[in-house]
């Protein structure tokens, strides 16, 4: 990247009229490993590939719960991830001890906005270093689906992938994005794993360990899959041909081993 | 105030400070800047303060009762100063939202900061814009926070706030006191009502078997012979009142009214009548 003399606080704008500070932290975004999200008419699915340090390590989970009915896959400073999480749940709890409701995804994405718009233009800080992908489920408006970023945007989406390699991951799901809608849930996690697996590299496959799935929707508090849960999602990924790009269903595998 | 007997009329001494006229050293020492922000002193005082007050212009019972499609709520339109009957066109009855109506007694004052604090509330959430909007119970849980609190803080609003409203389809009433109680209940009656009108109302929903057999006309009967009886003995009631109504078509706070009353027995009664 650049090394130049606009680039050493946030509050220096360059003569072409960027903040570079917030491209580095994008770029922070960029460099975790990925972590994939998209939705249905009921339900919203985010995925994770989990990066571990070494052979001996545990591999980094990449997806939290914010409270029963929201969760969120990140990218980027884990450490960043965590304070914002925090307030997040803070915020979540917030709004059923003040009015006995579950907050809003759109209403917490705001505040996230604006707390991070905050280290975007106060000299002597720094913006947050990580990517949030937030599934939430109202009652009221049903699945959300929304992108947090350092620069302090927050936007809606059908489908999205932050992290590295997450072109690759963002190409499958536009080309699948129209069926999304009336998708259940299974078929809606299969999709998220294909796109997914596209963010690997040449050499690596998904396995039990690498990967990590989120579901919250209709009727659904948000729930974990992971470890041997995973291996029905992933045998289902291994034997079934690539989707055809097009209106029909995807075809149905046996019935999953959901608990 | 100095709250000490033995203190009153001696030499007022440095260390005394019942008026908190001067920043006086506690006995922590030095509170650092920062800390005294957060904990929201505006002065040091060398003893507790307290707020406790007692409440001056004041509304009587507030009465509530579900029915098959909705909830009616009634109260007089008094406001009292102590035995005076001062303000005799206060509406008691204020609807918050599109579903919610908030009845209030006591201290009328306290009652127009809570007016303030809920239209705020809901400002904030129509400004939010987004498709949510606060329903009676996220009204209610609100309301009875902010009373306990205050009334942690040994410095209570001095009412007791009846909620009615509808949400999904379900009617919603519910009571909270100055001590921060929330209870909710088919029927509510605050006050003298609690003591009168109560017995009424749960003995009329009893013989119907259910608040789902109350008609509307039916509660509005209720209600009326309810505030009937509290006006003969209410001392501090007024024969003008307004009934509110919440259903699924959103709310209705009626003309004021009065009821029919007996008084010619006066007559025969030594010292009273003509």
């Amino acid at each position: 990247m650049f090394r130049n003399q606009y680039d050493n606080d946030i509050s220096t704008w360059s003569p072409q009229g960027r903040l570079h500070q917030i491209e580095y932290a994008l770029e922070a975004v960029k460099q975790g490993s990925a972590s994939v999200g998209l939705r249905s008419n009921t339900h919203v699915v985010l995925l994770a590939l989990k990066r571990s340090s070494g052979e001996l390590a545990s591999h980094q989970q990449k997806l939290f719960r914010i409270d029963n009915h929201m969760g969120i896959a990140i990218a980027g400073l884990v450490s960043d991830a965590r304070v914002l999480s925090n307030f997040m749940r803070t915020e979540c709890m917030k709004s059923k001890m003040m009015y006995d409701r579950p907050m809003p995804g759109s209403r917490l994405v705001s505040l996230i906005g604006d707390k991070a718009q905050i280290n975007t233009q106060n000299y002597g800080r720094r913006p947050y270093g990580v990517g949030l992908l937030v599934g939430s489920y109202d009652e009221d408006t049903g699945p959300h689906l929304y992108e947090c970023l350092p620069n302090a945007n927050c936007l809606e989406y059908f489908a999205i992938s932050i992290g590295a390699k997450s072109q690759s991951a963002k190409t499958y799901l536009e080309k699948f994005a129209k069926d999304f809608g009336e998708t259940d849930v299974d078929a809606l996690i299969m999709h998220g794993l294909h796109a997914l697996r596209e963010t690997l590299q040449q050499d690596k496959e998904l396995n039990i360990n690498n990967c990590s799935i989120g579901v919250v929707g209709k009727g659904q508090d948000w729930h974990l899959i992971e470890g041997d849960r995973l291996k029905a999602y992933l045998d289902q990924l291994e034997a079934g041909a690539a989707p055809a790009a097009s209106a029909e269903d995807l075809p149905q595998g046996e019935a999953m081993d959901t608990e | 105030m100095d709250h000490f007997p033995t203190n009153w009329g001696n030499p007022r001494s440095e260390d005394v400070d019942s008026y908190n006229t001067y920043p006086v050293a506690s006995h922590s020492g030095t509170v650092p800047h920062s800390v005294r922000q957060i904990a929201g002193f505006g002065h040091a005082a060398g003893h507790p303060t307290s707020h406790t007050q007692q409440p001056v212009v004041t509304g009587t019972s507030v009465l509530g009762i579900k029915y098959n499609g909705g909830v009616m709520m009634a109260a007089d339109n008094l406001a009292s100063y102590g035995s005076l009957a001062r303000f005799r066109d206060v509406e008691r009855l204020h609807q918050v939202a599109d579903f919610t109506v908030l009845g209030a007694s006591g201290d009328m004052s306290d009652y127009q900061y809570v007016k303030h604090l809920l239209d705020s509330q809901m400002i904030k959430e129509y400004n939010a814009d987004d498709g949510h909007t606060l329903a009676t119970p996220n009204i209610y849980e609100y309301l009875w926070r902010v009373m306990y609190n205050r009334r942690s803080k040994m410095n209570p609003l001095w009412n007791t706030f009846v909620l009615g409203g509808v949400h999904k389809g379900e009617g919603f009433l519910g009571a909270i006191d100055l001590k921060g109680t929330p209870y909710q209940s088919p029927s509510i009656a605050t006050g003298f009502g609690s003591h009168l009108a109560q017995p009424i109302l749960r003995k009329e929903i009893e013989n119907r078997g259910g608040e789902e057999n109350i008609t509307e006309e039916d509660a509005a009967q209720i209600l009326k012979k309810c505030m009937k009886v509290l006006f003969y003995r209410d001392a501090r009631s007024m024969n003008k009142f307004q009934l509110a109504r919440i259903s699924a078509e959103g709310v209705k706070i009626s003309e004021p009214m009065s009821v029919e009353t007996e008084w010619a027995f006066a007559e025969k009664i030594r010292g009273y009548g003509a």
